[in-house]
């Protein structure tokens, strides 16, 4: 049976203990999910995910991760060590000036033993492209790249999930690309991931997409059904994908098409009527 | 004022060589790429000019030197060959890089992490204050400053910036470039990590402050936005000018640009893909709406034209 990876239960949590930033929230992600959390900025997003690896907790409610109480102070190494999150400055997480030395910082700290450890950075290091990149140094690394190793390290601690907050936002497209092309292929492998983006091309890649907005879930749903209502979006700070704004201005002049959310189903929709003619 | 760039090639590796030979007449050399390993140079043998009232976009993948060029625009960096002019005059002489510096005014990505002072009246002030203007004036600009970016001065002068949201903090740091009343704008990333709706109310403020009369230099990683707003676009690759012209012109080769690693803007994009399946779409650079009205001509659709708005 599917395990429930992650829940906030009736969960509420304020900085400065007036606000809240969210308030009777219930989230679950069940194992194995590629969830996408939207949200304009300030609506919680990024202090939701750093709940589920218990830098923060809830002070209301609860969170659950693996079935872990996040407040537990036991089980916060059991979670961080299977929780990984990769922030949006790259710069701001790698720690080694050599590729090796940084992805091997975190399983080290687990304890993880020789030749273990090299193994794990190995095949951390092929997973997000970049094998043969260990005696690299860091610093000469393009954004994308950094954010990779970023990953890498995480990925070596062997998360059972995986939290991107607005991990490529600071990346030019060929670096959001290849990041967005590990993500898939990660869950394609059985990963969990909750990614946090302000993209609505890459949540177009998900599985489910989560609207958050005043610390409240506003839509959660299929990918297909939630990034299509463009007014909604619209009232909570975000937008639709380039695919689905293309659809309703050619529903508009009269083209019948259904409302797409990737460019590759509009172009195939588009060609099929073309070849009717 | 028109920003002038010559032959401009930086070296990282050449910076502390700088001072000495910033002296020296420089018109007549160029960088000896044989001398140098390629990698250390972050902007080889650039030559273009920012024209005066222009909205000039800059594009360019991670590294391409788009930075370290826009910091050449008020002497933050020096070439280490060739040379900057604004109206003529040489950035490296004395004192010009310090009068350009008020006329050129910088905001750098997440200009909001620079924010310092307790209220945000001070954080707005400090930039006219530095130019030594009387209180009145330093007060009169604030007000502007503020009232441009859309912020009540009355709300938040005396609030600190941290208290405000990204968006706000952002604003506030903006209106202290705002206040300096710089000739020319040079934007690094303004709306990186805003959210779609903030987004698009920043665009439209950099539009305004560009119809406003103001000269505005924009580096985005948004091929949409620069098709949207710029006159013309500059393109880096490697440190070296790849391609400048109208955003027709530069997005009209898909491939050469792909093979600089970035893409057309997502309209554009897509027509291309339709076209290579047969699609007759000719207009050199589509927006949604005029892709969405040729598409729907080329499908013999009833409404072909333009609908009204209501």
């Amino acid at each position: 049976m599917e395990e429930t990876f992650v829940q906030f239960a009736d969960a509420g949590f304020t900085y400065d203990g007036e606000r809240f930033v969210f308030r009777h929230l219930d989230l679950t992600v069940p194992q194995g999910q590629f969830l996408c959390l939207l949200g304009g900025n300030g609506s919680g997003k990024s202090t939701l995910a750093k709940h589920i690896n218990a830098l923060l907790v809830p002070d209301e409610g609860s969170v659950r991760t693996f079935g872990a109480d996040t407040r537990d102070a036991d089980q916060t190494f059991f979670i961080r060590s299977n929780a990984g999150l990769v922030f949006q400055n790259p710069d701001d997480q790698l720690v080694a000036s050599l590729i090796e030395n940084d992805v091997a910082f975190g399983p080290e700290n687990l304890g993880v033993p020789n030749p273990e450890l090299r193994e794990r950075v190995t095949s951390a290091l092929a997973e997000v492209g970049l094998q043969g990149f260990e005696a690299h140094e860091t610093n000469a690394l393009s954004g994308g790249q950094k954010q990779r190793v970023a990953i890498a390290g995480v990925l070596a601690m062997d998360p059972a999930i995986l939290i991107l907050d607005e991990a490529t936002a600071m990346l030019d497209p060929r670096g959001r690309a290849g990041l967005l092309r590990v993500v898939r292929e990660l869950h394609g492998a059985g990963m969990t991931i909750v990614m946090i983006t302000h993209y609505m091309e890459e949540a177009a890649q998900a599985e489910r997409v989560v609207v958050l907005d005043g610390g409240q879930v506003r839509m959660d749903g299929a990918p297909g059904e939630v990034l299509t209502r463009a007014d909604e979006l619209r009232a909570l700070s975000l937008e639709v994908p380039f695919a689905c704004r293309l659809s309703l201005e050619l529903q508009k002049r009269g083209v019948p098409v259904p409302t797409c959310i990737t460019d590759d189903a509009l172009k195939e929709e588009l060609c099929a009527l073309a070849s009717k003619r | 004022m028109r920003l002038s760039f010559e032959a401009v090639s930086y070296s990282y590796e050449g910076a502390a060589a700088e001072k000495k030979r910033a002296r020296s007449k420089r018109e007549a050399r160029r960088a000896d790429w044989g001398n140098a390993p390629d990698a250390l140079w972050a902007l080889r043998d650039v030559t273009f000019a920012v024209e005066p009232g222009e909205f000039l976009g800059i594009a360019g993948h991670t590294g391409s030197g788009k930075s370290t060029l826009i910091q050449h625009m008020n002497g933050l960096v020096h070439p280490t060959e060739g040379r900057v002019l604004a109206d003529g005059r040489d950035l490296v002489e004395k004192g010009v890089a310090h009068e350009v510096r008020q006329q050129v005014g910088l905001v750098f990505q997440y200009p909001e992490n620079q924010l310092f002072a307790n209220t945000v009246y001070d954080d707005v002030a400090f930039g006219p204050r530095n130019m030594k203007l009387a209180e009145e004036e330093v007060d009169r600009r604030v007000r502007e400053g503020l009232a441009l970016v859309g912020l009540s001065f009355d709300e938040l002068r005396d609030r600190s910036p941290f208290d405000l949201s990204g968006g706000q903090q952002r604003r506030v740091a903006f209106a202290g470039v705002l206040a300096m009343e710089p000739e020319v704008l040079v934007l690094d990333e303004p709306v990186a990590g805003l959210d779609p709706l903030s987004r698009e109310e920043f665009l439209g403020l950099i539009r305004d402050l560009h119809g406003g009369g103001r000269t505005v230099v924009m580096v985005s990683h948004s091929m949409e936005d620069l098709a949207a707003l710029s006159d013309r676009i500059l393109v880096l690759s490697e440190g070296r000018v790849f391609a400048l012209g109208t955003p027709a012109e530069v997005f009209a080769d898909a491939a050469a640009l792909k093979a600089v690693g970035l893409g057309a803007p997502a309209p554009e994009a897509f027509a291309g893909e339709l076209r290579a399946a047969g699609f007759a779409l000719p207009r050199a650079l589509y927006d949604e709406r005029t892709l969405a009205a040729d598409i729907a001509a080329q499908l013999g659709c009833v409404r072909a034209e333009e609908p009204s708005h209501g």
